[in-house]
């Protein structure tokens, strides 16, 4: 399940930031990746949102420290839904 | 991965799955790329698409001449939310409409600051166009429940702050504004009471919005009715409470492609770039079935039966497009006279053949017909939309004719309709009473054509149609139409220079030019307004500022009568030259000799094509032409008149 996740939002990142060859871990944060900023995080929690069907609330969106905390986050959603 | 949703523009084919490795070629590749980057916007793109698409844009605007042939806009935004996710949404939306945009963004919520302040980023940057983005945050609409007279004054007052920004940009920069309607809110207050009760939101902003309408009317400025746009996707997909709090982005950012679509459509239209011919497919196109296999009495067409009525909705839907100006054309693989038997014969066919300019049906393939469409009627293939339902013909059209729009069809026949409509191929931003006209005026054209087949000689066909040429100064009453083929002529352009509504108003009876105004009438029918022309008087020259006329007339030795009007009022006025220019652009090649094949002499050609020409007014001799000319009084009155020029 995990590992599912993390290679679907591989998949996410690699369309959102442009860059093919991007690669994901649960550790990875935003100072890692060019460009994630606060305006593309708007842009990555939208397009995650729809691939996944889910709906993440403000507070959810600003509190992830790492990919880790969105697949968690995403596999806790899922699992409710 | 087809999305059929508005929001997935479903009438555009889906995104080579290859997508993000074709932009990195591009990136990498020399220009001119404008053809590539527009056929690859000419797809389905999401948001994620849009960005790495206008990615590319913006890479190569630093290169010159990497984005040709696509068309400079400069679009200014002035915006209450966040416009940083609109911009390369536009951006990426705009190549798919020929333009290389650039965009300017105001500051966060300083809307009358952009527009009033003369040094503002988007005042300093002399956009084309200013897209004015407010939402209901932006404006102060205070919901009063039960309250007329404060209703009233909320919107009246609302719309004096839209009418000030206007005014700011109109007068700092001398834009036009695409000023936007509000999208109702989604929440009820009292229920559908809303609608009643004076006061409350769902009436302030309906209020608003139809108040706006009436302002934009007749004005230089535009409106973009986002209103329609989100109560076509649901007003509760549209607004999203998160997004607006989290980063005041105005509206779900699933929509930013269909509202870009939107605003470019409203651009091109500007710009002259709306589509002006719908050529439409027989078999499973307007009927089902085959004609040539099924024969009249089989084919599906009709009320009574679901398929038959779907079909109906198409014919209904190219009926309304006729009505307002679209010519109609066929383009079939058929035997001619079987292909024209339903139009004939069956008692259920709404379309005639009277309705068409141009009918092809034959065996030739339909990139050569559609050619042959283009040619009849003197159109552009950019003008050309072709519905068809069978993918095969539609990817060799997109594949050879890259300028005409194929809309993607879904399978089910009841939203043909729906989708032609949708994709926003004839987007106006005018509507005069030439329009109403034009689509009889296409199809006389093609009747003229045939005429002068059977001529012997062109001088004698042209005499046998008894054109009148009439000439008048602009004035108030052509106004509009002359606003509008100033906006509209890309061909037959010679400068290609754009005026306003308001800067043709104040060239009339303006003592430094000489104006006119072309309508041609014929045997076949009223043509209306076809040409324009503005010269400035320079010393003792005048320079032809502005030269176009509408393609329909070209080869009936207008052009001559129109020069022969010209020296005819040089002379009175004591001109010794005109001086003309040619400006090329990547649709007024047909011009390039206009000025030598009328005796100009060429003063000088630069490296980008442009020439300057000049013609001794004294030593022109008129011709014997085979048109009549008619011209109003007021012509004497201009400045040409001995004693009123300088």
């Amino acid at each position: 399940m995990e590992d599912a996740i993390l290679a679907r939002l591989t998949g996410i990142f690699r369309e959102v930031f442009g860059e093919r060859s991007l690669s994901l871990s649960r550790e990875t944060k935003a100072s890692d990746i060019k460009g994630w900023d606060s305006l593309s995080h708007i842009t990555l929690m939208l397009s995650v949102q729809r691939a996944f069907r889910v709906r993440l609330s403000a507070a959810e969106t600003s509190q992830l420290k790492d990919v880790g905390a969105l697949a968690d986050l995403l596999s806790a959603k899922l699992e409710r839904s | 991965m087809k999305d059929a949703t508005l929001s997935g523009l479903f009438w555009l084919p889906p995104a080579p799955e290859d997508f993000f490795e074709q932009c990195e070629v591009l990136e990498r590749s020399p220009g001119p790329l404008g053809r590539r980057l527009r056929a690859l916007a000419s797809t389905a793109l999401d948001e994620n698409r849009l960005n790495r698409l206008a990615k590319v844009v913006a890479a190569l605007h630093a290169a010159p001449g990497a984005l040709d042939p696509l068309t400079p806009f400069r679009l200014g935004i002035s915006s209450n939310a966040t416009t940083h996710f609109l911009v390369p949404a536009l951006i990426a939306t705009a190549a798919r409409y020929g333009f290389a945009l650039e965009c300017i963004e105001g500051g966060f919520d300083q809307t009358l600051q952009d527009a009033s302040d003369p040094g503002s980023p988007i005042n300093r940057a002399r956009p084309d166009a200013v897209l004015v983005a407010l939402d209901h945050h932006g404006l102060h609409l205070r919901a009063e429940p039960g309250d007329e007279p404060s209703e009233e004054a909320s919107v009246i007052g609302a719309i004096a702050h839209i009418d000030a920004i206007r005014r700011g940009f109109s007068g700092n920069c001398g834009a036009a504004c695409i000023v936007q309607t509000l999208a109702r809110p989604v929440e009820p207050w009292f229920g559908s009471f809303d609608a009643v009760l004076p006061g409350t939101p769902r009436r302030l902003v309906d209020g608003f919005n139809r108040r706006l309408a009436e302002r934009i009317r007749g004005s230089a400025d535009l409106l973009l009715d986002a209103a329609a746009v989100a109560e076509s996707v649901g007003l509760a997909e549209w607004h999203d409470p998160t997004l607006w709090n989290i980063g005041k982005v105005a509206f779900s950012s699933t929509y930013l492609a269909l509202y870009a679509e939107a605003v470019c459509r409203l651009v091109a239209a500007f710009r002259g770039r709306s589509r002006r011919c719908l050529v439409l497919d027989l078999d499973n196109t307007l009927w089902g079935g085959v004609i040539g296999d099924d024969g009249l009495s089989d084919i599906v067409l009709g009320q009574g039966d679901p398929t038959g009525e779907a079909f109906l909705q198409v014919q209904r839907a190219a009926l309304a497009l006729r009505q307002r100006g679209i010519a109609l054309a066929v383009c079939s693989k058929n035997e001619d006279e079987i292909a024209r038997a339903p139009f004939r014969n069956h008692p259920e066919m709404l379309l005639r053949e009277d309705h068409f300019a141009a009918f092809r049906a034959n065996w030739e393939d339909k990139a050569s017909n559609l050619r042959a469409i283009a040619g009849a009627l003197s159109l552009g293939l950019e003008s050309l939309v072709f519905l068809d339902d069978n993918p095969v013909e539609r990817g060799l059209v997109r594949e050879l004719l890259p300028e005409v729009a194929v809309p993607e069809l879904p399978d089910d026949p009841a939203l043909y309709a729906r989708t032609l409509l949708s994709a926003g191929y004839f987007e106006a931003i005018a509507f005069s009473a030439e329009d109403r006209g034009r689509a009889d005026a296409y199809r006389d054209n093609t009747h003229r054509e045939a005429l002068r087949e059977s001529a012997s000689s062109i001088e004698d066909y042209l005499r046998s149609l008894k054109t009148v040429v009439d000439f008048r100064p602009f004035d108030p009453v052509g106004r509009g139409r002359i606003a509008q083929l100033i906006a509209k002529s890309n061909q037959f352009n010679l400068t290609t220079r754009r005026y306003s509504e308001a800067e043709v108003a104040r060239m009339e009876g303006d003592p430094s030019r000489f104006t006119l105004q072309v309508r041609v009438a014929d045997v076949f029918g009223d043509s209306g307004m076809v040409c324009v022309v503005i010269c400035v008087r320079e010393g003792d020259d005048w320079r032809i500022d502005t030269w176009l006329m509408s393609c329909r007339v070209l080869g009936r030795m207008v052009e001559e009568a129109v020069l022969g009007e010209l020296v005819r009022h040089a002379r009175e006025g004591g001109v010794r030259r005109l001086l003309g220019t040619y400006l090329p652009t990547d649709r007024n090649q047909l011009v390039e000799d206009h000025y030598g094949r009328l005796g100009f002499a060429l003063l000088e050609r630069n490296e980008s094509g442009a020439s300057h020409w000049a013609l001794a007014v004294d030593k022109y001799t008129p011709r014997e032409l085979p048109l009549s000319v008619s011209r109003s009084r007021d012509l004497a009155s201009q400045p040409s008149a001995p004693g009123s020029a300088r």
